[in-house]
């Protein structure tokens, strides 16, 4: 059995670790390419959210490589991602590959399935061992996410332009030589270290811009052109509103605290949105509310075309911008999407709350 | 009498290439308008000869920004002291000229856009993003397919006592039935007025939709030269919509005041651009194969030497030249 699952953002770091440590062999997905989008646009329906179209082209990808087996976590969730599992599997079958698909779903009703599927993907590890191997694989996510966010503040203030970029891409490149969760937590430390080397400019007191939107489309960078990257590199801090240690959080571990949080960070919302209308539409809400209270210059939503969920808090956005007086801004994003428009927009949007930020401090 | 200071502003778009000279004041000395015909290059160099001969005898370029989808070609071709996108150029310039602004039409070649001015500043935006069935490069295919020259296109509208309702949401079925409209025998008057109402609605609930539409609302770009089109949307918007003089070049003359500003900081202008009619400038674009991404990575040389790459994601390319372009857009 050699494991492969679908690239999500940085999920790959802490999904390697995981199997690593299992002693179950995994074969990491290339980083998704234009390549990867072809694949899977072909072989998918042609109305389906992007998303899919790139896991399609992921497991494609990673099968013709060696792999056998797909693990992918379902959220049985009210939008089109609760089906991605089964759809998938069926085009595969259709286009002839012998493949097993292990959908993992958060425990609900028959927790006795879950548990079964756990055990069929972790090889011949003890139950105390595959606990244990989750717990590191959660430490992971957590540390490598605090190091991106040291990236996110580093970038609009270094003072040798390229140097967090350059660091950033030698951690991507790296980390996959490392074996099992603990080398990496390890390596993670020491790009934390570098990281903090970073000389900054002095005095200055960048953009803040939130990001929010569905989760797919504003974790994996090749699909939303790098905003992170482009924001930074425009002089902007980026603060994230759903991050992949919110979800793990929130869909695959008992952290109560966290889950209390995140209910008091939902309820703020709730003038606009009290409910889930599905995928994380009702996340957009409560953290374009939660960035309007921070004091943030801007929100940027972004959302993969013919996203029902994100639609919907598309056309209620514009009521917190008037509320909260916050400069807002929707983008959609699909395998069509044009890069030259898109930085069209993201440079007048900074441009935009330059002014007006400007007039704030009385310098216009 | 001392030299005279001008700012060179240019703007170049899908359709048109703008070029703008702007005195001190940001009066508007000279302009040109030629027709990009997918050289942008050669129509360049063409345009910066033709403005060199109009300069008045005391006069130097004391500062140069371009704008528009080609800004980063023009901008490394003459070595611009300002890159900036379409959308602040154009607010820049109508809030030169009109400060009560509160709204801007912009409809150009291929796309269109809406800009909210508020208390003086862009406060919001939107570009189309479906269909060009609303933008100029359609209007033009239309006229053409009529046989009616473009100049005349909106008088003809004007005309109309009877519009004819037409498809417009996407460009190859208002097509569609507008030829089955002349089919039916309508006037071509009253079909070019349907088309103009057409536009209007596919740019009101496109480009529009949502956003508050508050007087003074201006029109411009290269459509606003159509009176049928400005006569739409006085009447979809129950008010008074502005054409400003220049109204074609209005990004140029953005542009232009832009590096205005830009030079009052920096204290010297960087432009180079007479010179760059007499050099040989050309530009290909080749796909780089070291990754699966295979980017289209452009490259423009002048007399040989590469001056400035773009399109790469990783940036290998574009930051391996040794002479850094001032572009200050590049990821």
């Amino acid at each position: 059995m050699i494991v492969t699952f679908p690239h999500m953002g940085k999920v790959y770091i802490p999904a390697k670790g995981l199997f690593d440590d299992l002693g179950v062999p995994v074969s990491v997905p290339n980083p998704i390419s234009k390549k990867t989008l072809e694949i899977g646009t072909k072989v998918s329906p042609e109305m389906a959210c992007l998303p899919l179209k790139i896991n399609m082209g992921n497991y494609i990808q990673s099968l013709d490589s060696g792999a056998d087996t797909i693990i992918l976590t379902g959220s049985c969730g009210p939008c089109r991602f609760g089906y991605y599992g089964i759809i998938e599997k069926e085009i595969l079958q259709d286009l002839g590959y012998k493949v097993d698909v292990v959908i993992l779903d958060a425990p609900g009703k028959d927790p006795g399935i879950f548990f079964q599927r756990i055990k069929k993907i972790s090889g011949n590890s003890s139950w105390r061992n595959i606990l244990k191997a989750f717990l590191s694989a959660l430490k992971v996510v957590e540390e490598t996410e605090v190091l991106f966010d040291i990236f996110l503040y580093k970038r609009p203030r270094e003072l040798a332009k390229g140097e967090t970029d350059r660091l950033q891409d030698y951690f991507e490149k790296e980390v996959l030589n490392c074996h099992g969760s603990g080398e990496i937590l390890y390596f993670v430390d020491e790009c934390r270290k570098k990281a903090s080397l970073i000389k900054e400019k002095p005095d200055i007191s960048p953009l803040r811009v939130g990001l929010v939107g569905e989760i797919y489309t504003l974790i994996e960078p090749f699909v939303n052109l790098n905003v992170e990257k482009k924001l930074g590199d425009l002089g902007v801090e980026v603060h994230r509103g759903i991050t992949i240690a919110d979800w793990v959080k929130t869909h695959l571990s008992p952290d109560w605290k966290y889950k209390s949080e995140r209910k008091k960070r939902l309820k703020k919302g709730g003038k606009y949105l009290n409910l889930c209308i599905g995928g994380h539409a009702w996340e957009t809400i409560a953290s374009t509310v939660h960035f309007a209270d921070m004091g943030l210059d801007g929100v940027i939503h972004i959302l993969p075309f013919g996203c029902m969920p994100e639609i919907v808090a598309e056309s209620i956005i514009p009521s917190i911008s008037r509320d909260y007086k916050i400069p807002t801004m929707t983008l959609t994003v699909d395998e069509l999407t044009g890069e030259a428009g898109y930085r069209t927009r993201l440079e007048a949007f900074v441009d935009l709350l330059e002014q007006k930020k400007g007039i704030k401090y009385g310098q216009a | 009498m001392g030299r005279l200071d001008l700012f060179l502003g240019v703007d170049v778009g899908s359709v048109s290439v703008n070029l703008v000279l702007l005195d001190n004041n940001c009066n508007v000395v000279e302009k040109i308008y030629l027709r990009t015909q997918g050289r942008p290059i050669e129509v360049l160099s063409e345009g910066l000869e033709r403005i060199h001969q109009l300069m008045p005898a005391n006069s130097v370029v004391a500062g140069a920004g371009v704008t528009g989808s080609g800004r980063e070609l023009a901008g490394a071709m003459i070595n611009a002291d300002i890159v900036k996108n379409e959308i602040t150029a154009h607010g820049i310039a109508v809030l030169q000229y009109i400060p009560e602004a509160q709204t801007i039409l912009e409809i150009g070649g291929q796309d269109s856009k809406l800009i909210l001015l508020r208390n003086g500043v862009v406060s919001d935006f939107s570009m189309n993003t479906v269909c060009a069935a609303g933008t100029g490069s359609f209007l033009d295919r239309q006229a053409a397919r009529l046989g009616i020259p473009i100049q005349d296109f909106g008088a003809m509208a004007l005309k109309s006592n009877a519009s004819v309702r037409i498809a417009g949401r996407c460009a190859v079925f208002a097509e569609s039935d507008m030829i089955h409209k002349q089919q039916m025998g309508c006037r071509p008057e009253d079909i070019i007025k349907g088309l103009c109402e057409a536009l209007v609605r596919n740019y009101l609930n496109n480009v529009g939709k949502g956003k508050e539409i508050l007087p003074v609302v201006v029109f411009q770009g290269g459509v606003a030269a159509n009176q049928g089109i400005k006569q739409s949307f006085e009447e979809a918007l129950g008010q008074q919509v502005v054409v400003p003089e220049h109204y074609d070049v209005m990004g140029a003359v953005g542009a232009g005041i832009l590096a205005r500003k830009e030079v009052q900081k920096t204290g010297l202008t960087k432009f180079c651009g007479f010179d760059a009619t007499s050099v040989e400038f050309s530009a290909k674009s080749f796909s780089c194969n070291d990754c699966a991404n295979m980017c289209e990575v452009a490259e423009l040389s002048n007399n040989g030497e590469i001056t400035a790459r773009w399109g790469d994601r990783c940036g290998k390319w574009s930051s391996s030249l040794k002479k850094k372009p001032d572009i200050s857009f590049m990821a």
